[in-house]
């Protein structure tokens, strides 16, 4: 059976295409297209994606009007229930906004959008979005964004590593991130965010196919 | 009623912007300048009989970001 799966569009979204295309290339099947409006998901969905973008124009803070949208309600019951959800760059902001992921994501320490190819360390490699690594993995992976910059108190941070859910760090101190955090899981471990672009890393063509593991652990386990 | 609402981040959390302005009024000539960090105001028309309550719960759940920001609710 294939993979049922959602793509998050909010006014802003620019990766949502990448993020399709990149779910049906390895799974074979096209992902469900979801407006920010829609008040319901799809039924029975077995990964919802939020893209990333710049959703509402950044206004207030990146990814906070999006929080607020009808569809984000849906999205937080559903992985109330255990629905993977991944959220990449913008899509990762969405998710501390909403509640659903800890931390906030600040503007870059140095200030520029940071639009580069950077190493990154597989932290967890047992969660169902990095089963397709080992730990202490080096994965190259595309990074696009201006608020990048994670942070969380030192209480929540040393939480995260105590429970295992720092997913990946930068080998480089890339955006003035706390302890160079780059993607965290949630507690139940159904929501991964990320700044990273793993969609952009899938083909020949993109330079680089490290973030495919990412889509095919998500998609064995799922399918 | 004219509110304003003052966002703040709170301390500790790094301000880069803050950091340009104060080297860009560094820049300009002015000395003694010890610190800059750089806020938001929100200016909200509401009615007379809003409460504290309700004004607090816009600024939790969406004025300000309480993991990084502070926010002080001014009634003019």
């Amino acid at each position: 059976m294939g993979l049922r799966a959602a793509v998050i569009t909010f006014p802003g979204s620019n990766c949502d295409r990448d993020m399709a295309v990149a779910l049906e290339q390895v799974s074979g099947t096209a992902p469900l297209r979801v407006w920010h409006a829609d008040a319901t998901l799809p039924d029975r969905l077995d990964l919802i994606a939020l893209p990333g973008g710049f959703s509402y124009g950044d206004y207030l803070r990146s990814g906070a009007m999006a929080a607020t949208s009808p569809i984000m309600r849906a999205v937080v019951e559903a992985a109330g229930r255990g629905v993977p959800v991944l959220g990449v760059c913008n899509g990762f902001q969405v998710l501390t906004e909403a509640g659903l992921l800890p931390g906030a994501l600040l503007r870059n320490a140095g200030q520029t959008f940071i639009c580069r190819t950077v190493p990154l360390v597989v932290e967890n490699s047992t969660s169902l979005f990095t089963a397709g690594y080992s730990a202490g993995q080096r994965i190259r992976i595309p990074v696009a964004h201006h608020d990048g910059n994670y942070f969380a108190d030192d209480a929540t941070l040393d939480r995260l590593e105590g429970e295992g859910r720092v997913a990946f760090r930068y080998v480089d101190t890339c955006n003035g991130s706390q302890r160079d955090i780059a993607g965290v899981l949630n507690e139940a471990g159904n929501v991964l965010g990320m700044m990273p672009h793993p969609e952009r890393a899938v083909e020949d063509d993109h330079g680089g196919t490290d973030g495919r593991a990412l889509f095919e652990a998500a998609i064995r386990q799922l399918a | 009623m004219k509110v304003r609402v003052h966002v703040s981040l709170k301390p500790g959390v790094l301000d880069p912007q803050g950091r340009a302005v104060h080297h860009a009024l560094e820049g300009l000539g002015f000395a003694g300048v010890n610190d800059v960090r750089v806020g938001r105001l929100i200016e909200l028309e509401v009615a007379d009989d809003t409460t504290d309550a309700t004004l607090d719960d816009m600024c939790r759940r969406l004025l300000a970001n309480g993991v990084v920001e502070n926010y002080r609710v001014e009634r003019v």
